[in-house]
């Protein structure tokens, strides 16, 4: 075969590839939302979710927070007392915690616990033919898997979202004050006195896209599963990598939106 | 039927009928495509070109919603049992019950019950399936397929891999299910042991092609030398081609 044809025939392969896989889940979210908002739903195995999703991940969401927040302190003060301003780091610590930090950090702990473990969970079941089994049994898989799974992480991010902000605030100010000798009371004014509801909200607003994407990407990935164990290993490092990067992508669009 | 995964065609134009209440089963060398077959017959695949009907249906051609009705008639077992491993032994049987039946808590029960025993598996109903055996977990596979009183059953390869007491412990439970459900079945299977025993009728499968489709007897006396290869267990006798039309049965 001639080299020309060799190239043409690699590139639409590679680009045929690309479309169907586009276009697979583009089917698959499509499913998905028209699931969520089409009764009945297991409520059952939403609280089975809600639990795997949002309470087992509060201790690792708890120590994030709890030491981002103590490092932006211990950053921005030794920074802002070079003009003497660091009476503002509390505004900073609850600033960038409400609106930025708090969201993001927590969509990024969830992804490496909750989105990859359903990767691992839904592509052992792909390669055990259990997906199989469901269909067999008169059971749409993506509305017994994916809703229960998306609908916890739409629920579950804002609330862990709010513990986060909670403990990034708490450890920042342990941080300032007791570590660094911040004047308390200045602190916790300044805390609050720039705080206003929309930041809350936008972060809340955030939190729960970056749960449904977090959890959407995590099914996906397993739910397309191809290759026995080693397509398992993939399909999970796949759902941590694209789950991390949809949400800082989102998360830039968003913040656009929202500010 | 045709279906091609990337270039490789592995059904073939296969043409195939199964009467009401007829028990079939398909032979065929491993990776052949007999799983890909069973998996059209209730529409875990669908094929590239061609149909499958169903009870009437084209399986393909009716809305998503009759597919579903079509496959509540359907019950499959598959290789390695497929049992959800969320759930007890007893929950998996229970999990068709509970989705597309009005039963009580305790018909739904009892009914599980009843399947298990069906299997020689009684009073196993809290067992986790991780703590099953290769041959328990295609019994309990068995159970949830019988569960819905099927009229048509789908076995892929019921006994691959097991010992031949657990071998002959499932061809007597398929045996049994048959005698007692009478339900139209169909066998995907390279044992042929398990095929002479629950068969009426075997096919061969082979290079995506229907190569034989005859009754028992027949068939282990037929002069194809496929088929011959296939039943003797000597790979020597598949190179002396012969197509199956120019063999006479």
């Amino acid at each position: 075969m001639k080299w020309p044809v060799r190239v043409l025939e690699l590139v639409g392969g590679a680009v045929t590839g690309v479309l169907e896989a586009l276009g697979r889940f583009v089917v698959l979210l499509a499913r998905t939302l028209r699931g969520l908002v089409r009764p009945p739903f297991d409520l059952r195995a939403l609280v089975s979710q809600v639990v795997r999703v949002g309470v087992d991940s509060v201790p690792v969401v708890l120590v994030t927070a709890g030491f981002t927040g103590g490092v932006l302190a211990l950053q921005t003060f030794n920074g802002f007392a070079r003009f003497h301003a660091e009476g503002f780091v509390g505004s900073v610590v609850a600033l960038s915690m409400l609106r930025e930090l708090g969201p993001v950090l927590t969509g990024l702990m969830v992804t490496g616990r909750a989105g990859s473990a359903m990767a691992a969970e839904l592509g052992t079941m792909r390669v055990t033919e259990q997906i199989d089994a469901l269909v067999a049994l008169a059971t749409d898989p993506v509305k017994y898997l994916f809703v229960p799974r998306v609908l916890a992480g739409i629920l579950v991010l804002p609330m862990l979202v709010v513990l986060s902000n909670g403990v990034g605030i708490v450890g920042g100010y342990l941080v300032a004050v007791r570590l660094l000798g911040a004047n308390p009371v200045v602190y916790v004014d300044n805390t609050f006195q720039y705080l206003g509801m929309e930041d809350l909200w936008s972060g809340l607003i955030k939190a729960a896209v970056f749960g449904g994407l977090l959890t959407f990407i995590g099914c996906q990935r397993g739910f397309d599963t191809t290759g026995g164990a080693e397509g398992v290993g993939r399909a999970t490092t796949a759902a941590v990598v694209s789950g991390s990067l949809a949400i800082l992508v989102a998360d830039f669009f968003l913040t656009k939106v929202l500010f | 039927m045709t279906k091609r995964f990337g270039a490789k065609v592995v059904l073939d134009a296969v043409d195939l009928t199964v009467p009401v209440g007829e028990s079939l089963v398909v032979l065929g060398k491993s990776g052949v495509g007999k799983s890909v077959l069973v998996k059209h017959l209730i529409g875990l695949l669908e094929p590239d070109a061609g149909s499958v009907r169903v009870l009437g249906d084209d399986l393909w051609a009716v809305p998503s919603r009759r597919r579903d009705e079509l496959r509540r008639r359907f019950g499959m077992s598959f290789q390695e049992g497929a049992l959800f491993d969320s759930l007890s032994v007893g929950e998996n049987i229970a999990f068709p019950l509970k989705r597309h039946t009005k039963m009580t808590k305790g018909e739904v029960r009892d009914r599980v019950a009843e399947c298990l025993e069906a299997v020689r598996l009684p009073g196993m109903e809290a067992k986790r399936t991780s703590e099953l055996s290769g041959g328990m977990r295609r019994r309990v596979g068995f159970a949830r397929a019988i569960a819905l009183k099927p009229e048509i059953l789908l076995f892929d390869e019921p006994t691959t891999g097991l010992d031949p007491i657990n071998t002959d412990v499932l061809v007597r439970v398929i045996t049994e299910l048959n005698h007692r459900m009478n339900p139209t079945m169909v066998t995907i299977t390279h044992d042929l042991s398990v095929a002479f025993a629950v068969a009426e009728r075997v096919a061969l499968l082979d290079e995506g092609r229907i190569r034989a489709d005859l009754p028992p007897r027949e068939f282990e006396t037929s002069p194809d030398p496929r088929v011959r290869a296939f039943v003797l267990g000597d790979s020597s006798l598949e190179d002396a081609r012969t197509a199956p039309e120019e063999v006479s049965p």
